[in-house]
């Protein structure tokens, strides 16, 4: 049995790993660092989506772009861990359920 | 040299108003006193010119109003008349200028106090000087505005403001007739020009105009409706309430305003406007009756009361009386002449109340003063001269005015004349009563309040020198004036000032009283002081026994007829069931309810459910996010594949 991989298991797999974001979001009630995870692996999932769709229809620009988003990412990750350190500093915590100061 | 008469006066209130502060108390008082000091020698001045040079004259300021058929300019309009006002309201205002830099010297504020003083001058002075109706009620308006800022002069006292605001909306009741009086005048001459007005008056008698649903003679409505302005004004009975009040002011104030100048307002008035008045019986009748009824009715109310300046108060209330009967039986001179001297020794009175009053360190109760004849003796000198004047004693001021008054008012013919003179002549024997009895109870006897008596003292002079010029005008203002005024030299003196009918020879008639009638007012003036002699010098535990037998009337007289009371229950007391409804139900609930609080309340309801979403945890945002894109990548691929099939 030849193990044919193809289009449909990339995607399958990215959308294993964008169901697991969403829930890591949401399930998530402790630390706002895993958050910053989830959507990491949700971004993460969106580039599998483009590298297999690249790969699929023989379009290079799919994985530039998967590079690009990569780089944003990063930055992005950056900033949100450096929030989280400023925002650890003046509050001493870092728990979701304390994180809540937009309560009407 | 008029306009200078007029304008001195307003140069010193703006001065002394603007940067009194800058000049300091003593200067503002040393400059608005030379000013209107100017402004009264040159009004002299005048008064020698119209009065005996026969000059008259009009002084055109500048245009004023022009709109549609209403025209009306400020000019000055000088004649006899105006020149007599112009002689006592910048007299007395000058004296009471120096005056008050005595009496006022240790009062905070004195610059605002001789701005108003000089304010209120010149508002007089446009009145009395006034070419038409509109600059009239300008300056019946300005001093109606002058007389409430000074009576409310002490602010920080509650009466005091209570007294000003009373003031004010009393005669708001006199001025409403006199504003209907005027649109009256216009609506019928079509012009508010004095000249034209006068000049076609007489085509008006018989003829009649709608008013309140009636057809009424068009003369009598119209002088109805503006001598009720000059009941306001002059505190005539049934308006009179502000007057007794308005004595919470500073004392100089209550002598210029309140005694000498603007309560003659309104006699000024009617006897400017006799070409109108002339015309209606019936205005004339009704104006004899209310001065006989304010005459009688304010001296009994003199007879009780026991502040100083109130007994006084009541007794300027019931000399107003004597000069509206002379008015009203046609005797329009008779009116202006007891205006003059009146304006002197009543000055002259009030001043030396206030010598007193600043003596004894601001007591004004009557039962508190006593044996003040020989601590403030010059003082007592004048105020005796005033008291002598005041009740008619013969050779004074008021003996020569307040006889011609009696005597015109039983030649008269009108219905209400010969009442009118026994009224005046029982009012000369209270007047003499109760300016006798203050004279005993302030001066002679003995200090019934030792403290307040230890403490008093003489006025200083600049005090005393307008009591002493006033005195000599108390003294001699009557038998100077006497033929100029009302006697042979009437015709060249007044010269059309004032107009009376050819029918209307009233002065004449006084002339031939039988001497009954001219002695009256004397005898009445002696028993008045017998009285009060025996009353409080010889048996003086008369009046408190006279109190005891007959309490209901002493009641009656010391509440003042009961007539504030009647105004409470009639008036005060709806008025403010009607403005708390409107405050409480149609303001608050009604407009507020419905209206901006009603609103807001929603608002708050509404923003109420929506802030109960906000939960503030983020996990709960980025669920309403993801929801949010879940549904509309739904949406569009539901489109999607409507469209273009799966």
């Amino acid at each position: 049995m030849t193990a044919d991989i193809g289009l449909s298991h990339y995607l399958t797999v990215a959308a294993i790993l964008f169901t697991l974001g969403i829930f890591g979001i949401f399930l998530n009630r402790k630390n706002v660092i895993v958050i910053l995870m989830s959507i990491e692996l949700i971004l993460l999932a969106v580039n599998i989506n483009m590298v297999a769709f690249s790969a699929y229809l023989g379009d290079l620009t799919g994985q530039i772009f998967a590079l690009l988003i990569l780089t944003v990412a990063a930055a992005e990750a950056a900033i949100g861990l450096a929030i989280i350190v400023v925002y650890n500093r003046n509050r001493g915590s870092i728990a979701v359920d304390d994180v809540s100061m937009m309560k009407g | 040299m008029y306009s200078a008469i007029v304008f001195l006066p307003l140069a010193s209130a703006l001065i002394v108003g603007l940067f009194g502060r800058q000049l300091g108390d003593k200067a503002s008082g040393v400059l608005s006193s030379v000013l209107v000091g100017t402004a009264a020698v040159l009004s002299w001045l005048a008064f020698y010119q119209v009065g005996f040079g026969g000059e008259t004259a009009r002084v055109a300021v500048l245009p004023w109003m022009s709109s549609g058929d209403l025209q009306a300019a400020w000019s000055l309009r000088i004649d006899t008349l105006t020149a007599v006002m112009l002689v006592v309201v910048n007299t007395v205002s000058a004296l009471v200028h120096v005056y008050s830099t005595g009496y006022m010297e240790e009062d905070d504020g004195q610059p605002r106090f001789f701005a108003y003083l000089s304010l209120f001058t010149f508002a007089m002075l446009t009145l009395v000087t006034a070419d038409n109706f509109v600059q009239m009620f300008f300056g019946w308006e300005g001093v109606g505005l002058a007389s409430y800022l000074l009576i409310g002069f002490w602010y920080h006292k509650p009466s005091a403001n209570a007294a000003a605001i009373k003031a004010f909306v009393v005669n708001r009741v006199g001025d409403f007739g006199f504003a209907l009086g005027i649109f009256a005048t216009f609506a019928v001459f079509g012009t508010v020009d004095f000249d034209s007005v006068f000049a076609a008056a007489p085509d008006q008698v018989g003829k009649t105009m709608p008013f309140l649903g009636y057809d009424l003679d068009v003369m009598t409505v119209i002088c109805l409706l503006l001598f009720m302005g000059a009941m306001g004004k002059s505190a005539q009975f049934l308006l009179h309430t502000w007057l007794p009040d308005a004595m919470e002011g500073p004392t100089p104030v209550s002598a210029l305003i309140h005694a000498a100048t603007m309560v003659t307002a309104g006699v000024f008035l009617v006897a400017r406007l006799s070409p109108m008045f002339e015309l209606s019986d019936t205005a004339l009748t009704v104006v004899t009756a209310v001065g006989a009824l304010t005459a009688i009715f304010a001296a009994t109310v003199g007879l009780a009361q026991n502040d100083i300046k109130r007994v006084i108060a009541y007794s300027t209330c019931s000399q107003l009386g004597y000069m509206f009967v002379a008015l009203g039986v046609g005797a329009y001179a008779a009116g202006i002449f007891h205006l003059f001297t009146h304006a002197f020794f009543k000055a002259l009175l009030f001043l030396g109340a206030g010598s007193v009053i600043h003596a004894l360190h601001h007591e004004q109760d009557l039962r508190n003063m006593g044996g003040l004849r020989r601590i403030t003796p010059i003082t007592f000198w004048m105020m005796l001269i005033g008291t002598l004047a005041l009740t008619g004693f013969p050779y004074t001021a008021g003996f020569f005015s307040k006889d011609m008054i009696v005597e015109a008012a039983y030649v008269a013919q009108n219905p209400a004349s010969r009442s009118a003179f026994w009224l005046l002549v029982a009012a000369a024997f209270l007047t003499s009563l109760y300016s006798w009895r203050l004279m005993f109870m302030a001066f002679f006897g003995k200090p019934r309040d030792a403290h307040a008596a230890e403490h008093a003292h003489e006025a200083p002079w600049v005090m005393l020198a307008p009591l002493v010029i006033l005195a000599i005008g108390a003294l001699a203002a009557g038998f100077v004036f006497y033929k100029y005024f009302v006697g042979y030299g009437y015709a060249d003196f007044w010269r059309g000032a004032l107009f009376t009918l050819p029918d209307n020879q009233i002065l004449k008639e006084a002339k031939n009283a039988p001497a009954w009638v001219v002695w009256s007012p004397t005898i009445a003036m002696a028993a008045g002081f017998l009285v009060a002699w025996f009353a409080y010098i010889l048996a003086p535990g008369t009046p408190a026994f006279v109190v005891r037998a007959f309490w209901p009337i002493h009641a009656f007289l010391y509440n003042k007829w009961y007539i504030d009371e009647l105004y409470d229950w009639l008036f005060v007391r709806p008025y403010r069931w009607l403005a708390r409804q409107l405050w409480k139900t149609g303001d608050g609930a009604i407009i507020d309810g419905l209206g901006p609080d009603g609103v807001a309340a929603r608002v708050a309801d509404v923003t109420g459910r929506l802030v109960k979403a906000q939960t503030g945890y983020v996990y709960h945002y980025a669920f309403v996010m993801l929801t949010g894109v879940a549904l509309i990548a739904s949406y569009f691929l539901y489109v999607y594949v409507r469209a273009k099939g799966f």
